[in-house]
């Protein structure tokens, strides 16, 4: 190791307090000695971090001593470290800003591990603060050693190890620059605990700027490409945007409806895209892929140009790749040139930002027509006919004295918080429910794990909502298989008064895999459904929060206005739903985009 | 088709395990790996071959380019260039083997580096193809032991991989 290397030009050195001596370079005498610790915490202000999400532990011990010292940097205690990633994720997805989250060493960095992966397959921003064991200690198998470095190198954008208390501001600096920019993701920072002990103390400064010599994120994409893409554009007889979680991160919301309307062309997002374009507007065809839409997919596999920013052609977007969208030519623009021609070929490959490729597209189409009108007026007749097809036949409601279906359940929330909550999501069959029946007309409302599809991950995001936005509604949309994967978080909310609504939507078994396994399976249905479900009721009454039981169709309405009456009041709601329910449209397996299940009985 | 990858990677702990736990995260292959430091002590050069098909190539550096750590890469095999590995063998040397090793490795130009009673380690630099042809080469009078450094490379006249 080379310290030495690493250490700032004025040094500096004491071991205990009283008997300090300072010397700068500069023949400053006013600069500050602060511990390892004390850095961190003041770093942490100095950042503009609002929130940490953590759970201490030995070798974090010097950190939480210093936080405790402090009051501008809030610390909230989860109950798991997988909650403090999935806390932080949620802050970040709708704030935009990265979460931060302090574990320890061992057993509280592994635990943290599933949040940092779903943080890392939909690029969202956190910084991830582990401690370890002391630097002598390293490699010894020393108590709650773990290579955390080594554990999550695949699932991180970077990480770094603190190698002298001195490098701390810099690294984090590093850190926080790294996870936000380019395309964001997150970092973990590994801390030994001696870089943190409370007798050392270094300088500290606060770094304003950071330069990586081998990290230069694009700024702007190639204006030849960006012209050449627009010319397709404008011919295009067939176009559809397919837009995804970039146009969200790289807030480029309102520079893509700006030119989704001006050309008038058709558009649909991912999953993780919902909202980017308000889904109420006629020239949205909503999300696309294996639950997407009829129309989506339809449009999708007939299009002669496929204008694809911000989305990383996933195969539960794609379906068969060989099969996909056969007559279309592909304009991509992703910050990421490694997610261009992946799995799918780009005709027009863009490398650059959203937002600054999109507003360059619209100063070409500026004063230009799409060449084609006959055929676009074609098209949209196409569209419509799709969108008329499918017209009251989403689903069945229930009829009377049958359970509720959830479908209704969404339509029903949605209707009662007009379409303006944040939605936090689990996964599974509530987790399409929720996508494709709350109609988003704003970015960072839908929050859901897209990439890694994390059961456990919407309670605690929706923790990290609610405190960015607390005059908001913020709702868990949940089963009672994910919900009992995260549920000790209960007692966090309670500790902080979190006022998220949690609605269960119970079929009493792991739907979605039970679906598959009705499909796939003859409907054997291998520990797909939950006995012994807990009586949520109780179990939430126990935490001193209120839960509300709708087992009928006319309980629901009734239920959501007392649910939805205080937005500081954690509420539960267990609304039980017809088991036999199934998510469609589905993709057939192996089949190009058009190829779905509408319903158990009808196929495209 | 084979191609060969050169790396400027910055010199820091870890750094080559970000590299090599790309290549098998991503299924992508690795047929050889070369890293040393370089003139720049903050930088180290790696080299690594791999064969895959121009979509997995292309895979292969746009990942690798986006390591925090690899500050920049070149495809050899794109443009011309030298390659080279060196390999040092031991082979059998008794009686009339004697002879028979020292004229193999004249016609490779290898070099007889150390003697022992019925051992000769013998050294050869050049590309993959020359050091696969002296084993072969080898094969029939006794290969003891054979080691490689994997390929390292560098571009034709002034093209260069620096900062
Ligand atoms: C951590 C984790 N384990 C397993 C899965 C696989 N899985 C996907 S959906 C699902 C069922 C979810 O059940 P529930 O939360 O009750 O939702 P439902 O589908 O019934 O609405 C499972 C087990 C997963 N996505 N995440
Ligand atoms: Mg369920």
């Amino acid at each position: 190791m080379s310290g030495s290397g690493v250490l700032p030009h004025s040094i500096f050195v004491t071991h205990s307090e009283g008997e300090m001596t300072l010397e700068t370079s500069r023949g400053e005498t006013t600069v500050e000695l602060l511990s390892g610790a004390d850095m961190i915490a003041r770093f942490l202000k100095d950042e503009g971090v609002e929130y940490i999400y953590g759970y201490p532990g030995g070798a974090a011990l010097h950190i939480y001593d210093a936080l405790f010292r402090q009051d501008d940097v809030k610390h909230i205690l989860v109950r798991h470290e997988q909650a403090a990633t999935h806390a932080a994720d949620g802050y970040a997805r709708a704030s935009g800003k990265p979460g931060t989250v302090l574990v320890t060493s061992g057993p509280g960095a592994t635990n943290a591990v599933t949040g940092i992966a779903t943080a890392y397959m939909d690029s969202i921003p956190m910084v991830v603060l582990c401690g370890q064991v002391a630097s002598h200690l390293i490699g010894e198998d020393a108590f709650q050693e773990t290579d955390i470095i080594g554990v999550t190198r695949p699932i991180v954008k970077h990480s770094f190890s603190i190698r002298h208390p001195a490098e701390i501001p810099m690294v984090l600096k590093k850190a926080y620059y790294l996870a936000a920019s380019g395309r964001p993701g997150p970092v973990v920072v590994d801390i030994p605990k001696d870089m943190t002990a409370p007798t050392e103390r270094y300088e500290y400064v606060y770094p304003k700027k950071v330069k990586l010599r081998s990290y230069n994120p694009v700024t702007r994409g190639h204006s030849g490409q960006i012209k050449k893409a627009v010319d397709l554009m404008l011919k295009a007889r067939r176009p559809v945007f397919y837009t995804g979680g970039g146009i969200v991160t790289g807030r480029a919301c309102e520079a893509l409806t700006d030119l989704v309307c001006r050309l008038g062309y058709p558009i649909t997002t991912t999953l993780m895209g919902i909202g980017a374009y308000p889904q109420s507007d006629r020239q949205s065809l909503g999300w696309l892929g294996m639950h997407g839409s009829y129309e989506s997919n339809m449009a999708m596999h007939h299009a002669d140009l496929i204008i694809a920013i911000g989305a990383r052609f996933d195969d539960r977007v794609t379906n068969s790749t060989s099969k996909f969208c056969p007559t279309a030519k592909i304009v991509h623009v992703d910050i990421d040139p490694s997610s261009i021609s992946k799995t799918v070929r780009a005709d027009v490959p863009i490398v650059g930002p959203a937002g600054s490729v999109i507003n360059e597209m619209i100063s070409l189409v500026q004063d230009r027509e799409p060449t084609n009108p006959e055929a676009l007026t074609e098209w949209w007749q196409k569209i419509d006919g799709w969108r008329e097809e499918r017209r009251g036949k989403l689903y069945e409601p229930a009829e009377p004295g049958e359970p509720l279906k959830p479908e209704q359940v969404i339509e029903e929330i949605c209707r009662v918080t007009r379409g303006e909550a944040y939605v936090t999501t689990d996964v599974g069959q509530h987790q399409m429910f929720a996508g494709q029946y709350y109609k988003f007309d704003k970015p960072n409302r839908f929050i859901t794990s897209g990439g890694l599809g994390t059961m456990g991950f919407g309670f605690p995001a929706a923790m990290g909502v609610k405190q960015s936005y607390p005059d908001d509604d913020v709702i868990c949309v949940t089963g009672e298989g994910s919900f009992q994967m995260m549920m000790q978080e209960l007692s966090t909310c309670k500790q902080y008064g979190i006022g998220v609504k949690i609605v269960n939507l119970n079929n009493g078994s792991l739907g979605m895999v039970r679906q598959w396994q009705d499909l796939n399976y003859k409907s054997r249905h291998a520990h797909s459904y939950m006995e012994s479900l807990p009586d949520f009721q109780k179990l939430i009454e126990a935490y001193g929060f209120t839960a509300l039981r709708v087992e009928s169709p006319e309980e629901l309405e009734p239920a959501l206005e007392r649910a939805f009456a205080d937005k500081n009041e954690l509420v539960f709601l267990d609304i039980y739903v017809d088991p036999r329910e199934h998510v469609y449209p589905m993709h057939v397996p192996l089949g190009s985009m058009r190829d779905m299940l509408l319903s158990k009985t009808e196929r495209t | 088709m084979r191609h060969i990858i050169s790396i400027l990677l910055e010199n820091e702990p870890g750094a080559l395990s970000r590299v090599v736990g790309l290549f098998s995260q991503r299924n992508f292959n690795i047929e050889s790996l070369n890293v040393a430091p370089t003139e720049d002590a903050t930088l180290s050069r790696l080299t690594v071959t791999t064969v895959g098909d121009d979509r997995i190539v292309e895979q292969i550096t746009k990942q690798l380019n986006k390591l925090i750590d690899v500050v920049k890469l070149v495809d050899l095999t794109e443009g011309n260039h030298i390659e080279r590995e060196l390999m040092l063998v031991k082979v059998k040397a008794l009686g009339a083997q004697r002879d028979e090793v020292k004229r193999t490795a004249d016609i490779f130009r290898a070099q007889v580096v150390d003697v022992a009673p019925g051992v000769y380690t013998v050294q050869i630099a050049g590309d993959a193809g020359k050091l696969d042809a002296f084993v072969q080469a080898m094969a029939p009078i006794g290969i003891l032991e054979v080691a490689r450094t994997g390929v390292s490379g560098i571009a034709r006249g002034d093209k260069m991989l620096s900062l």
